[in-house]
């Protein structure tokens, strides 16, 4: 299985490129068994909103 | 109200906030100033062009991130960006957040955050997070700050700053990693 130090480093890639089905699958796998790596997805997605609103967008 | 009234009355309350968006990306004070100024000149100029196809606050920030793209460009001729510090300065070292196995240590997996969504009408909260924006490295921020609050793709990044893709990649994840722990330890630990 995917480790911790992947998974966060492929959720980052998430954000700036598109991932392959394989990236997904894993990651998917991953963040089912691993409630940090499962919050730290919803953070990431947080602070682009954050980062959005700063940059004035509505 | 006229477009050229709206835009005055939103930069001339705003304004403070404007110059701190660009100085945060600028790091100079006076740079920051000039781009604003600046913005303010070309949306008037433009206010025939703006209509009503956006808020105007949509609208000047478009204009500013233009402005910053182009102070950065200008000023990427006279500091290229290995004199903004080693590579390995921004180097965070994430090994102490992750076991040998680079699984989560327990004391740094993360925990679900309390309603985020409602930090965002605090004014307390954006303080701390321009003061986590501000404390990533000075390199890590560039190419941090391209990307979230210039909108620019990874590809234009790379060009631009003549880096390899992976390399970016790499850079943002930490920049990531470095805010979210920043956000984490001062706010959301509370």
């Amino acid at each position: 299985m995917m480790n911790c130090q992947q998974a966060t480093q492929l959720m980052s890639q998430e954000l700036d490129r598109p991932l392959n089905w394989r990236e997904r699958l894993a990651l998917r796998l991953h963040n089912l068994m691993c409630g940090g790596c499962h919050q730290y997805r919803k953070q990431l997605a947080f602070l682009r909103t954050a980062l959005r609103a700063r940059a004035g967008g509505d | 109200m006229s477009i050229d009234d709206q835009i005055q009355e939103f930069v001339g309350a705003r304004r403070p906030d404007l110059v701190r968006f660009a100085a945060l990306q600028l790091r100079d004070p006076a740079l920051a100033e000039d781009v604003v100024q600046e913005t303010l000149i070309a949306a008037m100029q433009g206010a025939v062009e703006f209509g009503s196809r956006s808020s105007v606050k949509t609208w000047v920030y478009s204009i500013l991130k233009r402005k910053i793209i182009d102070a950065l460009r200008t000023r990427r001729r006279e500091v290229p960006l290995s004199q903004l510090g080693a590579a390995d300065e921004d180097d965070d070292n994430f090994e102490g957040l992750f076991d040998h196995r680079g699984f989560w240590a327990t004391e740094h997996r993360p925990h679900r955050w309390a309603n985020p969504e409602d930090s965002l009408q605090q004014q307390q909260f954006w303080q701390v997070f321009e003061a986590c924006l501000d404390h990533l490295p000075a390199r890590t921020s560039r190419v941090f700050m391209m990307r979230e609050l210039l909108g620019l793709e990874v590809t234009e990044i790379c060009q631009e700053l003549a880096i390899a893709t992976s390399n970016c990649w790499v850079i943002l994840h930490r920049a990531r990693m470095g805010l979210r722990r920043c956000l984490d330890e001062t706010w959301f630990a509370r």
